[in-house]
């Protein structure tokens, strides 16, 4: 374990901050070209997940274990957010049969 | 070093593949993957408890449940309408600009471009748990609520109605 350690000694946080906004960015594109409502939460995972990531770099960066806390916290609520999600596309899927994000337009006023 | 730059690109590969291939099922196997270098990542930031979890939860938990909803609405097949192709270029674009800006941002910024040690002990469970259940005893206590509330929520709107019936 320590060699693998010794292997993270001089990213810049820089690349950290790069990376992990690609990673963001990559989720929005997801939510915003595609129709399948189960992509699109896969999508917010995705955009989740490389917060996730900074945090625990930032984390490591400044020496303090808050950040590894909340990254902690921010997958509860990750879990119970896919959980309540999940169950509300088979609801709209068992009314109007399809994920289709644009068959929910009737929400529309 | 070099391992950080190569778990990087296939995470960023594998991010790209899930959001652009058609079949869900394939979508979500690559997202499966993806997370699975993003648990390399932890390793590599010497946070051995967030790996761990990163692996149970998101991989054990959510890719499992994602895969259920998929197989359970038998949408393994490529029948989704695509939106056009403008929407597309305008989403793609929309989201270069936050990159755009995060970029331009750091190239002003340009200053305090520490490195990340990584050589910091905290990451591991002992030292994890003592800051959790002192520190931060009162939100690890209401998570459990809004665990318990969200599984009441999920089991509540999946169930068939029984009037329907």
């Amino acid at each position: 374990m320590d060699h693998i350690v010794q292997n993270i000694q001089g990213i810049p946080l820089n690349h950290y901050l790069i990376f992990c906004s690609i990673v963001f960015a990559i989720g929005v594109i997801g939510v915003l070209i595609r129709r399948n409502v189960i992509i699109i939460m896969m999508s917010i995972e995705l955009m989740l997940n490389s917060v996730n990531l900074l945090l625990a770099a930032f984390s490591a960066y400044r020496g303090d274990a808050s950040g590894q806390v909340f990254v902690f916290f921010v997958m509860a609520l990750a879990a119970a957010e896919v959980a309540v999600g999940l169950a509300i596309v088979i609801m709209v899927y068992r009314n109007t049969k399809s994920v289709d994000l644009e068959s929910l337009s009737k929400l529309r006023w | 070093m070099t391992i950080f730059y190569f778990v990087a690109f296939l995470s960023i590969f594998f991010a790209l593949m899930t959001i652009f291939t058609k079949n869900p099922v394939h979508s979500v196997l690559y997202l499966v993957i993806t997370f699975f270098t993003f648990t390399i990542h932890y390793i590599l930031l010497n946070a051995q408890f967030l790996a761990v979890v990163n692996f149970i939860v998101y991989m054990g938990a959510i890719m499992v449940l994602f895969l259920f909803v998929l197989m359970l609405l038998n949408l393994n097949k490529d029948t989704e309408p695509m939106k056009s192709n403008l929407v597309k270029i305008m989403g793609t674009i929309a989201g270069m600009c936050l990159i755009a800006t995060v970029l331009g941002a750091l190239k002003v910024i340009e200053t305090n471009n520490g490195f990340v040690t990584g050589n910091t002990d905290f990451g591991l469970v002992k030292n994890l748990g003592k800051i959790l259940f002192d520190e931060f005893l009162l939100p690890f206590e209401l998570s459990s609520i809004l665990l318990l509330t969200a599984m009441v929520g999920a089991i509540l709107l999946a169930k068939k109605d029984k009037k329907e019936a």
